[in-house]
Formats: C-alpha cells, sequence, structure tokens
C-alpha cells in the first residue's frame, strides 16, 4: 500500500467515530457560547486543546465561577490518562521524526488511540502505518473544530440545544471503544472496578475519584493477570521448570 | 482575555502530557509498568462512562426508568456486545437514546 493509500484507509476508519465527535462537538460549542466564552474562544479551544471530554468539564465549571488553578488542575487529572497512551503508543513511533511525533503527540485522543492502536494489534508495525494515523487523526480533528464551530453558532440560535443531552453521544462511543475490549477475565475485572469506585469516588473534588477509579481498575486487570499466569506456571510438570 | 490564557495553560498541559513518552522514544518501561498500559483504555473510560450513565448531571443519582443516559446506556453495551460494531453501537445508542428523550417527553 502506498502513503496515500494508509492515509485514505485512515479517514474511512475514522467515520464510525465522526458519528460520535460530531453530536459532542455541538453540544460543547453550545455549553461554551452559553458559559460566556466568545465564539474564537470556543473554537480555539477546540482547536488548541483538542480533549472533549476536558473541555466540557472545564465549561461547567467557568460556569461555576472556579479560578484558574482548580481549572487548570482538572484539566491534568482528567487529561492524565493520555500519558498513558503516550507510553502505549511509543514503541510506534520510535522511529519517526521530530515533526512526526509533535503532530501524531497533539492529536492523541480516546478515539485516535482506539482506532490506531487497533490497527497496530491487527496490522503490526508496518513502515507507512504513520500515514494511516494521520488520516484517522486529522479526520477527527477536523470534524471536532467544526462541529464546535456549529455548536457555538447553533447555541445562539436554538440556546434549547443545551438541554437535549447531545453528551450522550461521547458516552455512546467510550462504550463503543471499550466492550470490545472486554475479551478475557483482567479486562473484565479492570471495567468492573473501575466502575464501582468512580462511583464511590464521584463526588471527590477536581475529578481525582476518576484517577483513583483509573488505577483501582488497571491494578485489578494487572493482579488478575498475574495470577492467572502463576495457575498456569502451576500446571506445568515439575521436570519442565529449570 | 483571562479565557484565552486559561486556554493556553490547558493546551500546555494536554499537549505534555500527550507529548511526554513520545518526547523520549528510547525509553524502556519495566514489565509491570507495560501489563498496567494494556488495562488504561478499559478502567479510564468505564470511569467516565459508569457515572455518566447513573449521575447524567454529574451531581444526583438517577437509578430510574425515566433515565434515558441509563437506558441508553445499557442498550449500547448490548449493541456494542453482539455487532462488535463502533457505528452500530453509536449510531444505534443515539437513535435510542434520543427516541427515548423524545418519548418522555424530555426533548
Amino acid at each position: 500500500m502506498s502513503r496515500h493509500q494508509f492515509f485514505v484507509r485512515g479517514l474511512r476508519d475514522s467515520v464510525p467515530m465522526l458519528v460520535g465527535i460530531g453530536p459532542f462537538g455541538i453540544i460543547f460549542g453550545t455549553l461554551a457560547g452559553v458559559g460566556g466564552l466568545t465564539l474564537w474562544q470556543a473554537v480555539g479551544m477546540s482547536m488548541f486543546v483538542y480533549a472533549g471530554s476536558a473541555q466540557f468539564i472545564v465549561i461547567s465549571l467557568m460556569g461555576a465561577g472556579a479560578g484558574a488553578v482548580v481549572i487548570l488542575l482538572t484539566t491534568f487529572i482528567v487529561n492524565l490518562r493520555h500519558v498513558l497512551y503516550s507510553a502505549t503508543l511509543q514503541p510506534q513511533v520510535q522511529r519517526l521524526p521530530q515533526r512526526w511525533r509533535l503532530l501524531l503527540a497533539f492529536w492523541l485522543t480516546d478515539e485516535t488511540f482506539a482506532i490506531v492502536q487497533r490497527h497496530y494489534l491487527v496490522h503490526g508495525r508496518t513502515p507507512l502505518a504513520h500515514w494511516y494515523w494521520l488520516g484517522v487523526a486529522s479526520s477527527l480533528y477536523a470534524c471536532w473544530v467544526s462541529s464546535s464551530l456549529v455548536g457555538v453558532l447553533f447555541g445562539q440560535t436554538f440556546p434549547d440545544m443545551a438541554k437535549w443531552g447531545l453528551e450522550f453521544a461521547m458516552l455512546a462511543t467510550f462504550i463503543g471503544i471499550v466492550v470490545p475490549l472486554l475479551r478475557n477475565q483482567p479486562q473484565i475485572a479492570a471495567a468492573l472496578v473501575a466502575g464501582a469506585v468512580a462511583l464511590l469516588t464521584w463526588s471527590w473534588p477536581y475529578k481525582l475519584g476518576l484517577m483513583a477509579a483509573a488505577f483501582s481498575g488497571i491494578a485489578a486487570g494487572v493482579f488478575l493477570e498475574k495470577r492467572q499466569a502463576a495457575r498456569l506456571d502451576d500446571m506445568t510438570p515439575n521436570e519442565v521448570r529449570p | 482575555m483571562t479565557y484565552w490564557w486559561l486556554i493556553l495553560g490547558m493546551a500546555a498541559i494536554t499537549f505534555l502530557m500527550r507529548y511526554s513518552l513520545f518526547a523520549w522514544p528510547n525509553l524502556r518501561f519495566p514489565p509491570v509498568v507495560r501489563q498496567g498500559l494494556h488495562y488504561v483504555p478499559t478502567a479510564v473510560l468505564t470511569a467516565i462512562v459508569v457515572p455518566g450513565m447513573l449521575l447524567p448531571d454529574g451531581a444526583h443519582w438517577q437509578l430510574s426508568l425515566d433515565n434515558a443516559y441509563l437506558l441508553a446506556g445499557i442498550v449500547s453495551i448490548g449493541i456494542a456486545a453482539i455487532s462488535r460494531n463502533l457505528l452500530a453501537t453509536i449510531g444505534g445508542g443515539l437513535l435510542v437514546f434520543f427516541f427515548l428523550r423524545w418519548a418522555m417527553g424530555q426533548m
């Protein structure tokens, strides 16, 4: 496959995500406009920050009159997962030049991560796979920025749109990403524990509960995986052991 | 003006976290960390989704049958488990959600 073909395949594979990102961008734009941001501030946030769930939370914090420190700390906590995405995809960008790594890092969202990671799992690392990644990422970015703009413009005309519940698009998208990952016991345990802890800690300030839930889920997954591996070890005959 | 500074601050924080490990392409992790990374998307996204379904406004439990977020979320999980198709899950989930909101007079 050529660069062009990889790029086009990336664009094509991004289409299902657009169905979720579009409505979510629209509700972000609507709420940002209602919440006191100017059109360019709302679109600028989507262009420069490019992190849907963090932007969504920050808009509600701004509406509640939160200070700059709280807003920046919350951004940090909510987006900390991107360090882990960065670490997961790091082997794939090892041989890419700096400018590629900068660009792909800027565009590393949940949705991009989910599509690109699946591509690498299925096809392995191929020399031109970053063109696939570029296709996915540029399509999702264009959709996010333009739907935010549409949201601000529509929100001015139909203020009721803020109450439609378009933010459900984010939940549906994340469900679509997570459920196919639940193929074994450790993954299922990670989801159950993370969900339970998230419910127990939802009232913690600055979204700290999100981090607590994430790390509990990860710990549960690693623990079960280790236990399964230990059990397999026990079943191997003694004489095989070194 | 202050909003612009906040936006730039958020942008810098977010970018630095996304770029963190791409900046040192040769950094290697201990096995337990690499193992843990396999569970990151599952744990983080579930931790966002579950409260989103049960406390849609972020402040009040809504364990009731007129909570469209909860019902449509469960339907979406079902669609995803059966079809394993992203478009069917997101599109179908949204359709069910808006149908429920409309049927329950919440639109």
